[in-house]
């Protein structure tokens, strides 16, 4: 005899544990009631267990194995643990250039593990190839493990069992079994049992002699639902690859500068940077600062531009004002997908020198004023009367060089110096003067043209952040169509109660996914509203 | 549902996600896709020379480019320097052409520089580093060897002497 084949007739596929028919348990001696099959899938054939012919079927049962989908997700958890133990190399806080500096941090800072962990290439991980293939497995595996249930599961809620095996019945974990009455109405107790279920918020079906009521089916979903919602923020992390999707960029502007924003057409202008101060009154207790403050808010006054000609990188920018205002932490300045973040400052920067240029042969005299903007001093200033300062060399970031010549270290004008010339009236008496960490050198022991020092423009750096993440809604909403799995699967629940007569017996089962305490109390009320003769037997296990 | 129609439903989900996976691989490989790399074509850009007109890579198809980026603060570019003004003596009847891109600085910075060394090849000023950023400069000197039909030949990082350069632009120069 075909073993699927169940004593009702119906031939069942393999790997079904419940008859699709009549319920009754298939291939299980039913010794102990702890041996009655998992209603989890309501004893469906899992489609995987179904065919194993081909390579794709295959590949398909092993993704399908919940054992699998543990392991995958064992493996990702401890991978991700080990990845956090040494930084990973966006995050080493020193210049590394090359590979070899890469390789030697982590060997110098943390010794031979640093090596081990360099050479597994741990410092990359969780961009690694395997890492990222670990992850879109579990996706597959999502697919697949929700696909090969939910479709079984379907198929089985969908068309409710009412006639359902004794066996079937007797396996539930809430069953009551009792004799009739001589002469008691059948129908009329159906009746009264199916009212009473209706009244507790049931679904009824009913036969001439059985009745399923059911209640809460959808929260059989939920699950699955949740599954979608993970598959969605998967997919969406996995769009942030897409060029154009996912930008993660940083950009110092100067205050009064306009600095192009790498890889869009966008410039952006630090019109003023402010940090602003709590005052004294504004706290709730005298605190003793020690002269210190406490900074209330970080702001940069900024303008977004979009360049029009943007076409041929490094031409002169088509600059057109897009949008204006100011950016502070947490409210960045928006424009489509861009979004400017306040995220770092260098303040009371030197931005320019400025200096009176006096006639020392004339009673110090001042005869005119220069401007010496640090990142791009003028080639040649008229101060008027004639006279012409020119900027013969200059060292942003003052230091003697190797070959004993004046250098600078950076571009910055950290330590500037200036070499100039000034030239009096028809070119006469060009003299030859070096401004040098807060002094001035002059050639000349008596010359006739001075430099007095006056207050130095200091300006702000700001540092924004700038970021684009098309992917976010997408992510968003799958985080909340997870939510909604988890809420439907968590505080719903899929409660079903079968009446059936047999001959002059009376038979009840019940079922549900979680709070037997909800379903008990219902088929309590049952029994004592249709005052069927039932007691109900404990049991441990469905 | 028949078997074949559930093949078929296999496949097509399993080609879906191998594709996903291929995806995700090729993005974990190519982190950064529009990177200047070996065999590609140089991005074009256009740069205001130290002293002269605007001046575009794009200009100088058909004949050799040594694209140098340099700043004067760096030691190793400073000895670079003349080396790669004897080369461009050498080279330049010959269809080459050396480029210094200025990271950042003055013109008032550069200018005493370049008159120290006696540079008189075309160099261009990033004063806002954008071309540095379109590069992915890091180390400097970084110096690019393109061919005449605008391809990048080669990369190198670091000093050179006149021998390496040599070596290098000859391969980059038009036939």
């Amino acid at each position: 005899m075909d073993q699927r084949k169940c004593e009702c007739g119906h031939t069942n596929p393999i790997g079904t544990l419940l008859c699709e028919s009549c319920g009754k348990p298939l291939d299980v001696i039913l010794e102990e009631q702890t041996q009655f099959p998992d209603m989890r899938y309501e004893g469906m054939a899992r489609r995987s267990q179904t065919y194993t012919r081909k390579v794709i079927d295959r590949v398909w049962n092993w993704f399908s194995s919940v054992k699998i989908a543990i392991g995958i997700i064992v493996v990702l958890l401890i991978a991700s643990a080990v990845g956090t133990v040494f930084p990973q190399q966006p995050y080493i806080p020193v210049p590394v250039p090359t590979e070899a500096d890469v390789a030697r941090f982590y060997t110098e800072t943390y010794g031979k593990l640093g090596m081990v962990y360099y050479g597994l290439g741990f410092h990359n991980l969780y961009s690694s190839w395997w890492f990222v293939t670990l992850l879109v497995m579990l996706g597959t595996s999502l697919v697949i493990c929700s696909l090969d249930r939910v479709i079984p599961l379907y198929k089985a809620l969908s068309n409710p069992r009412l006639n359902q095996h004794k066996s079937f019945l007797k396996g539930q974990k809430l069953y009551a079994e009792g004799l009739l009455p001589a002469g008691a109405n059948q129908a009329e107790l159906l009746g009264a049992a199916a009212q009473a279920l209706r009244k507790k918020g049931y679904r009824i079906f009913s036969t001439e002699r059985a009745l399923l009521a059911e209640k809460g089916r959808f929260s059989r979903w939920g699950p699955y639902i949740n599954h979608i919602g993970l598959i969605l923020f998967l997919i969406g992390v996995l769009m942030r690859n897409i060029p154009g999707f996912f930008m993660d960029e940083y950009v110092w502007v100067r205050e009064g500068q306009t600095v192009a924003i790498p890889e869009t057409p966008y410039y952006v202008k630090n019109v003023n940077y402010h940090t602003e101060y709590w005052s004294e009154s504004e706290m709730p207790e005298k605190l003793d600062l020690k002269g210190g403050v406490i900074p209330k808010s970080f702001q940069t006054d900024a303008v977004l531009y979009v360049n029009k000609n943007a076409d041929l990188p490094g031409t002169k920018p088509d600059l057109f004002e897009v949008k204006s205002g100011p950016i502070v932490v947490n409210h960045p300045l928006e424009h489509e997908s861009l979004y400017l973040y306040q995220s770092g400052v260098q303040e009371m920067q030197l931005g320019a020198l400025n200096f009176d240029v006096i006639d020392q042969k004339n009673g110090d005299k001042m005869v005119g004023q220069i401007k010496m903007d640090l990142y791009n001093p003028p080639k040649e200033q008229d101060i008027g009367n004639g006279i012409k300062v020119r900027t013969l060399d200059y060292f942003p970031d003052f230091v003697i060089g190797s070959d004993g010549r004046p250098a600078t270290k950076t571009n910055l004008p950290r330590n500037p110096m200036l070499a100039l010339e000034i030239v009096g009236e028809n070119g006469a008496a060009a003299e030859k003067m070096v401004y040098l960490q807060g002094s001035v050198i002059t050639q000349k022991a008596n010359s006739q043209y001075g430099l007095v020092i006056r207050k130095p423009d200091l300006i702000d750096i700001t540092g924004l952040n700038v970021r684009m993440d098309k992917a976010v809604p997408l992510i968003y909403f799958g985080a909340f169509i997870f939510m909604v799995g988890v809420v439907i699967g968590l505080l719903w629940q899929h409660r079903r109660v079968w009446v059936q007569f047999q001959e002059d017996h009376v038979l009840l089962a019940g079922h549900t996914n979680k709070n037997w305490f909800g379903l008990r109390r219902e088929v309590d009320g049952l029994i004592e509203q249709t005052k069927l003769p039932l007691a109900i037997e404990e049991r441990t296990k469905a | 549902m028949n078997i074949s129609n559930r093949t078929y439903i296999r496949v097509a989900v399993l080609g879906l996600l191998l594709v996903a996976l291929v995806f995700a691989l090729y993005s974990s490989f190519v982190k950064d896709p529009n990177a200047v790399k070996v065999g590609k074509a140089a991005p074009n850009f256009s740069l205001q020379q130290l002293n002269g007109p605007e001046l575009a890579l794009g200009d100088l198809r058909g004949k050799g480019v040594v694209l140098n980026f340099w700043g004067t603060w760096c030691e190793p570019c400073k000895k670079e320097m003349p080396a790669l003004q004897q080369q461009y003596d050498q080279f330049k009847d010959k269809g080459l052409v050396v480029v210094g891109v200025n990271i950042g600085e003055s013109p008032v910075a550069v200018e005493p520089f370049i008159k120290q060394f006696g540079v008189n090849f075309p160099i261009l000023m990033d004063s806002e580093s954008q071309i540095t950023k379109l590069y992915r400069i890091g180390p400097i000197p970084s110096t690019f060897f393109i061919s005449p039909e605008g391809e990048v030949k080669e990369i190198f990082l670091g000093q050179m002497n006149e021998a390496m350069i040599t070596e290098k632009v000859t391969k980059i120069l038009p036939k």
